[in-house]
């Protein structure tokens, strides 16, 4: 469709105008809501396409990001090289988790892929040497490429809008395609998808790939934008949170994990400079979305959309039957 | 086994727990055959069918495909391999529309399921949209196309059933009660399509409606008590004293 070209387009240089608009403090809680969208994005390829609700996503985004601020420390600090490998460590990650996982469904999966993240969390924690323990990695070096380095958060905004759009697009191409739709389908309804003669094991082992792939590029984009990192990214409540973001926002959709991932980090800093009760408001906001707006906000956009326009019912049922 | 069995079963049983439900059952199934299956409720037949495409395993006995022994085969591959079901209940995929439902059978038919660079699209993929579209004019279901399946009555859904079934070009297909819960309309004509199906499939049916079964057979199966009680011709079966005792109920004949 030509129209979605258009909208891409103009989204794009809506949001590249930014740093010319938001003060440094807006631009730099705009680069944050991209690199959440990432990961909720890809967090949304699960739970969202194909139905199998994790817990555990905080695992790819800590092995992204500690690969990439330890290469950066110790190797070097070229893009290639820091986003090159933590694409490959949450690859293999994903990759041996994946295989027990999938084997698994509905509560088990979510708690198997819970323990899973955990105890890469453990391990981060454990591990003074290599990750800092418990006081994480600081001074990370800028990212660069080739000689340019990205050395200061404008141009560290125009690196992670990049890698947002093209992630998006990337994304949004495999789930619009026929693999995508068996996604879809598994879930749905798996046996009858079974029955049509899909290996849907998989299809769930490469969804579930694809999605900690993504979930690396976040948190390596994190470490970019941060220069820090600490063990309690990788803990289960941001595994929690990104799945709050992708259901407030509304799964299984594109747009949802985009909306549900700026909702939350913009009500985040709002309401952290008031009162220190965030995890109190965030449950309040994921209860009411739940019980009212079980389709997040673009289930609440689209329903106003549906009201405004006010078409009549497109099913009318026809009994007759001209063969 | 021989070379025009399609299927090969020989002394297949499944239990669940203790609980034999089917016990040593053989069948040869050549190709093109038309197989009725009967039997009263909870007999096995479903369970049998289940072990056919693989959805479970059988206790005991193996199954072959022409030579093949599929015994251990996953139901995908089956599937892939021609063996189709249709299930008892509709087995759908409730959110979608008819015509999501069905291009997920012909994109997978059409060697498409893995292309994950290409958004789907009628331009994209413009022989499988036109399958489709054909598809549901041949089955008089194209007004029906873009409607999301929970949307429709279980009788049309119960067609939509079928249509995935045959779709997918199977060599053989299972049909598990293929009427239950349609209305006389819908049952006579989805009975009609049935039997334009082409003289090559080769079809399996359970079916509580006798006048149907008895029509699109070849050959009848009676299961009973897990066993395959009577086994014959269509007028063998309907003239069975014990047939009609443990199905039909009091000794009345079986009559169309
Ligand atoms: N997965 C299962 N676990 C335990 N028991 C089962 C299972 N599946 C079927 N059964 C039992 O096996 C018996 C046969 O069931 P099946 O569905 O095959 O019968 P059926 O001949 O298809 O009956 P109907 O005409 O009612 O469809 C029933 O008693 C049923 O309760
Ligand atoms: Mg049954």
């Amino acid at each position: 469709m030509r129209n979605t070209y258009v909208q891409f387009l103009v989204s794009f240089v809506a949001l590249a105008a930014a740093p010319f608009v938001l003060s440094l403090f807006h631009l730099n809680l705009l680069s944050e809501i991209l690199i959440l969208a990432i990961f909720a994005l890809s967090l949304n390829v699960l739970v969202g396409f194909t139905g199998l609700v994790s817990l555990g996503h905080a695992a790819f985004f800590g092995v992204g990001a500690y690969t990439a601020a330890v290469v950066a420390q110790n190797v070097s600090a070229d893009m290639f090289v820091t986003l090159g490998l933590a694409v490959a460590g949450s690859f293999l990650l994903a990759a041996v988790i994946g295989m027990f996982c999938i084997k698994v469904s509905g509560f088990y999966f979510l708690m198997l892929t819970l323990a899973f993240s955990q105890m890469i969390y453990s391990f981060i924690h454990q591990s003074t040497n290599l990750t800092g323990g418990s006081n994480g990695l600081s001074g990370i070096p800028r990212p660069e490429m080739g000689s340019f380095i990205f050395g200061n958060p404008v141009l560290i905004f125009y690196l992670v809008l990049a890698v947002f759009f093209v992630s998006y697009a990337v994304l949004r191409m495999i789930v619009k395609s026929p693999y995508g739709q068996v996604l879809v389908g598994i879930r749905e309804n798996e046996t009858r998808v079974k029955s049509m003669g899909y290996n849907t094991g998989f299809y769930k082992y490469s969804a579930f790939i694809l999605a900690g792939i993504f979930g690396g590029v976040s948190g390596a984009l994190y470490t970019y934008f941060n220069g820090f990192i600490a063990p309690s990214d990788v803990y289960w409540t941001m595994s929690g949170t990104a799945l709050i973001m992708v259901l407030v926002g509304g799964a299984g959709t594109m747009l949802g994990p985009v909306l549900g991932a700026a909702l939350i980090v913009v009500l985040e800093t709002i309401v952290s400079s008031y009162v220190d009760q965030w995890m109190l408001v965030l449950g309040l906001v994921f209860i009411t979305f739940v019980v009212f707006f079980p389709k997040g906000i673009v289930g609440i956009g689209q329903s106003l959309y549906k009201n405004a326009v006010k078409k009549k019912p497109v099913y009318e049922k026809k009994k007759s039957r001209a063969a | 086994m021989s070379m025009d069995n399609i299927l090969t079963i020989s002394s297949v049983g499944k239990s669940f727990g203790g609980l034999h439900i089917l016990k040593d059952i053989s069948l040869e199934v050549k190709k093109g055959e038309r197989i009725g299956i009967i039997g009263p409720n909870g007999a096995g037949k479903t369970t049998f069918f289940n072990l056919l495409t693989g959805d479970l395993a059988p206790s005991t006995g193996e199954i072959y495909h022409y030579e093949e022994n599929i015994t251990k085969q996953p139901n995908y591959k089956r599937a892939r391999n021609g063996i189709v079901r249709t299930f008892q209940k509709n087995n759908l995929l409730n959110e979608l529309t008819v015509l999501d439902n069905l291009l997920l059978v012909l994109q997978r038919k059409r060697g498409l399921g893995r292309v994950w660079y290409k958004p789907r699209g009628a331009r994209k993929y413009p022989g499988l949209y036109e399958e489709a579209d054909e598809l549901m004019n041949k089955w008089g279901l194209y007004h029906q196309r873009d409607i999301v399946v929970k949307n429709l009555s279980y009788g049309e859904q119960r067609q939509i059933e079928i249509l995935l079934g045959v779709a997918t070009e199977p060599s053989i297909l299972l049909l598990d009660e293929p009427t239950a819960g349609m209305s006389q309309s819908e049952t006579d004509y989805i009975v009609d399509l049935l039997h334009k199906l082409p003289r090559d499939l080769t079809l399996m049916i359970i079916e509580h409606d006798l006048d149907i079964v008895f029509g699109l057979s070849d050959r009848m199966v009676v299961l009973y008590d897990g066993g395959v009680l009577v086994e014959g011709r269509p007028e063998q079966v309907r003239m069975d004293k014990r047939v009609n005792e443990i199905y039909i109920g009091s000794g009345d004949e079986a009559t169309c």
